[in-house]
């Protein structure tokens, strides 16, 4: 049989971007601990809106882990405590009974709380549209076959590639840098063939766009890192700054 | 109304060069005065709004996500079929084509198809171009694996997470197009409805999910990628906000359904842990290339196991039933998902399922481990044994998975013609949310497929042909047709929230799906239709009276944006019902209990049901109308599908 467990949460509740926000206490009792933590939150919206009380808004989608939309920041760590797992894969065994959960938004100065856990990630696509692709028309293109690509580097660029946007790398960091997102991407598309033509400009536009957004400088905490839940490792901001340099002394 | 699936004359090879060469073209600088709106940036919509901005239309792309690189295409694990032949072993386009109609139980067209099968090497040379990193062998060419339904390797993958690269290259040609100012990307918007303007598409209504605003958008063209309804069973491998509403609404504005009881159950989902469930997991077709599926051979083992009193390693080999090795010897445990999920639950039916509830079958990568190794079965399949694991708290590597089948896929969706067009002229069906080319079931590794054929290669090719008789004249968002949309929408929502009544969105959508999932799921009978029917009625009645939905409309309310999908859902339930009552035959995931061969398996009705059902809105209290187009079958032999 499955067990239950009961449980104190400390929710961040905000209105709406303009409002002041706050914590707010609720009593969670008889969860499954073959819940996930996203079905948890359902529970006491359900309870919530029996009680006519607004419901916890908090962006979440398709709960396999792969979409990039749930992002919370609970008990001090995006994503929760288990490693290289987004918060809709956390699992209520995780937490003992009677424990308390704080629940915050991301908090960055880049992606402003829209409502209570929800908030605006929309720089990261703004990033993407500087450079994050490769210009390429629909039907102009060769044969799949064509440019041979070494096995090490395909792999290195999906490693790079795994990358969901989920913005837990800002998240973790005390400056709110977003390096390890922007170098995903970077990497990825430096390390194809097909990244080549446009490699400079790509890492000038990106990086140049991530300063514009507010986003703040890595101090070399490697926090992003340890908290990413799709494990995308360091070496990708090494290789972005490479790009960075190199591109910016040739230009 | 008469049906015209527009199917272009001569030899199926050559239908789809000729008909591209017919098709009316826009000339470059004339493209520039035409606006699209696509909704929907999954694989469909992000692929044909980059492709729209390319060719130089002005496109309004729109989604209900953050951001579009979230659509639902994003989730799938294993794979993108290509008839390359890469691996020289006999796979070719009319070998692709041929497995596809034979996988949908010949319940779809031909000439669709074919084309698919046709486009889809020039999907892979688009992915690659794109920067999409696929796997690849040591000597730096593409792999591939195999899938259900299939005797080749064909399927093009990027580790356990296909769905993901390919939405991100869409994603990426899409962001260029933003950049380009040719794409205004409208995220955390719903489509409400589609306005008709003079028999025309000419625009939709959405609702701004921050602001609660209601909004008109116009245009010379729309089309809709909004995926499938698979929602409407409450517990499906669908994200939470996949909705039917902009099919439905699309439906009742006189778009015609096509084949709504067409649903894929996938066989290999997490299984149900208990009533605080909120949606189900897949885990990935391509699993079944190196799992084994298996229960004990009795039902008395299998009680022991479900009471935990012995555990799957400890039963000896001859005690256990690899049934669909013994079943299907040809094609084992690669069988296609209808086949899977029908003898999973006839397992289970028998009292031989395993796991708390009984509802789970054994998935066991023992044999793999001991052939290949640890690390040969992680590289494969790392991501996909880590996402079990977190979920369930079992170690596959140590024991076997268990699963069992979930709703996954719609085939059915609006009716399209070949050129995608639905019955309302200037409105298009792309991807999940259209009918045409799964038939009944849809194999492994070719939603992907559909979806960026759909989007990158037939869409921006067949939408010139009508934007070319098109006046550049735009319609203002002042016109009579806007506003009365605006306002339907606007007292749906007072309506709404002004029910204050004592039931939750969630509670009524819960009822909703155990009715369909019991009595229009994996397998269906007249008796039990029937009841279905008029216990979602009564649902839906009861929903409008005591349905409790807080807050304004005038803020981020997710309860608002859920009752409304799910008072879509209470309608397209019930039409899925009539269209399953209607054919009385069993074909791919659609199973009459009254039409079945004297071994269980489906039985066709080919003298009767030869045919796509498309269904006509004929008001909220009129039963709505059945057409009927005959599908015509030139190039293949129908044959009852074996996979033994």
């Amino acid at each position: 049989m499955e067990k239950v467990r009961n449980y104190t949460l400390k929710v961040w509740r905000q209105p709406n971007a303009e409002s002041k926000g706050a914590f707010k206490t609720y009593e969670v009792k008889n969860i499954s601990t073959g819940s996930s933590f996203l079905e948890m939150l359902d529970i006491l919206n359900e309870e919530l809106s029996e009680k006519g009380e607004d419901p916890i808004h908090f962006d979440h989608d398709c709960r396999e882990g792969i979409c990039g939309m749930c992002s919370l920041f609970i008990n001090g760590q995006p994503h929760g405590p288990e490693e290289e797992i987004t918060v809709c894969q956390l699992h209520m065994r995780t937490f003992s009974d009677g424990a308390t959960i704080t629940i915050e938004p991301w908090r960055a100065k880049a992606f402003p709380v829209i409502k209570d856990l929800i908030v605006d990630r929309t720089a990261f696509d703004r990033i993407i549209q500087a450079g994050g692709f490769i210009s390429v028309n629909t039907g102009a293109v060769q044969d799949a076959n064509a440019i041979p690509i070494p096995k090490q580097n395909a792999d290195l660029a999906m490693d790079a590639a795994a990358c969901i946007g989920c913005g837990a790398c800002v998240a973790a960091c005390k400056n709110a840098s977003a390096m390890l997102f922007v170098s995903a991407k970077i990497s990825q598309l430096a390390l194809l063939p097909q990244g080549q033509v446009e490699r400079k400009k790509r890492a000038l536009a990106m990086v140049e766009q991530m300063e514009k957004e507010g986003f703040g400088a890595c101090t070399n905490t490697y926090a992003c890192s340890a908290e990413c839940p799709k494990g995308i490792d360091l070496s990708n901001i090494a290789r972005m700054n490479r790009e960075y340099f190199s591109a910016a002394i040739s230009s | 109304m008469s049906l015209d699936s527009k199917i272009p004359e001569g030899p199926l090879a050559e239908k789809w060069t000729k008909h591209k060469f017919n098709l009316k073209l826009v000339n470059p600088a004339n493209k520039r005065k035409y606006d699209i709106i696509v909704v929907g940036t999954g694989l469909a919509g992000g692929a044909a709004a980059a492709s729209f901005g390319e060719l130089g239309y002005n496109v309004k792309a729109f989604c209900y996500q953050d951001s579009p690189r979230r659509a639902h295409s994003i989730s799938a694990q294993g794979g993108i079929n290509a008839a390359k032949n890469y691996e020289n072993d006999g796979d070719s386009v009319f070998r692709l084509f041929y497995d596809t109609i034979k996988g949908g139980d010949y319940r779809s067209r031909e000439a669709n198809v074919y084309r698919l099968a046709e486009v889809s090497n020039n999907i892979i040379d688009q992915c690659v171009g794109q920067g999409v990193p696929f796997a690849r062998e040591y000597g730096g060419l593409l792999d591939n694996r195999s899938f259900g339904g299939a005797q080749v390797s064909r399927t093009f993958y990027a580790r356990g997470q296909t769905g993901q690269q390919l939405l991100l290259g869409a994603y990426s040609a899409l962001s260029r197009q933003i950049a380009a100012g040719k794409v205004t990307m409208y995220t955390r918007n719903e489509m409400l409805d589609v306005v008709i303007v003079d028999g025309k598409a000419r625009g939709i209504i959405t609702r701004n999910m921050i602001t609660g605003e209601v909004q008109s958008h116009s245009a010379h063209a729309v089309v809709l990628a909004t995926g499938g309804y698979g929602n409407v069973f409450f517990l499906s491998t669908n994200a939470m906000g996949c909705n039917g509403s902009a099919v439905w609404r699309a439906y009742k504005k006189g778009a015609f359904f096509g084949n709504p009881c067409f649903t894929q159950i996938h066989p290999t989902c997490i299984p149900v842990h208990g009533d605080q469930q909120s949606k189900l997991t897949l885990m990935s077709e391509s699993l079944r290339n190196d799992g084994r599926v298996w229960v004990p051979k009795t039902v008395e083992t299998a009680e022991k196991l479900r009471k935990g009193e012995i555990k799957p390693s400890s039963i000896a080999e001859e005690d256990r039933d690899y049934y669909l090795e013994r079943i299907y010897p040809s094609f084992g445990n690669l069988v296609p998902r209808d086949v899977a999920s029908r003898n999973a639950k006839n397992i289970c039916d028998e009292g031989r399922g395993v796991g708390e509830t009984g509802l789970a079958v054994f998935l066991d990568f023992r044999d793999a481990l001991e052939r290949d190794g640890v690390e040969t079965i992680k590289a494969k399949y790392g991501n996909l044994f880590q996402m079990y694991e977190k979920i369930t708290a079992d170690n596959p590597y140590k024991t076997p998975m268990m699963i069992y089948p979930a709703v996954h896929y719609t085939m059915g969706g609006l009716w399209v013609d070949y050129n995608l067009q639905t019955t309302i002229p200037g409105l298009y069906a792309t991807g999940e949310c259209n009918f045409s080319d799964h038939g009944a079931n849809r194999l492994g590794a070719s939603a992907l497929m559909q979806g960026l054929a759909d989007g990158y290669f037939v869409i921006p090719a067949t939408i010139s042909d009508y934007l070319a008789d098109m006046p550049y004249d735009k319609v203002s968002t002042d016109h009579a047709a806007f506003k009365e949309a605006e306002q339907e929408i606007k007292d749906r929502i007072n309506k709404l929230l002004n029910i204050n009544g004592k039931r939750t969105v969630d509670d009524f959508h819960k009822e909703l799906g155990k009715i369909m999932w019991e009595k229009c799921g994996m397998a269906r009978n007249e008796k039990e239709l029937k009841e279905a029917k008029v216990e979602i009625q009564k649902l839906r009645e009861e929903y409008w009276k005591d349905v409790k939905v807080l807050g304004v409309n005038e803020e981020l309310n997710m309860t608002l944006e859920k009752a409304m999908r799910v008072a879509d859902f209470m309608e397209l339930g019930e039409l899925m019902v009539d269209d399953a009552l209607d054919r009385n035959e069993s074909c791919g995931g659609h199973f009459r209990e009254e039409s079945q061969t004297e071994e269980g398996e489906a039985k066709r009705n080919d003298e009767k049901y030869t045919y796509v059902s498309a269904w006509e809105y004929k008001g909220d209290d009129k039963p709505a109308k059945l057409h009927k187009e005959e599908l015509v079958f030139e190039n293949v032999k129908l044959t009852q599908r074996s996979y033994k």
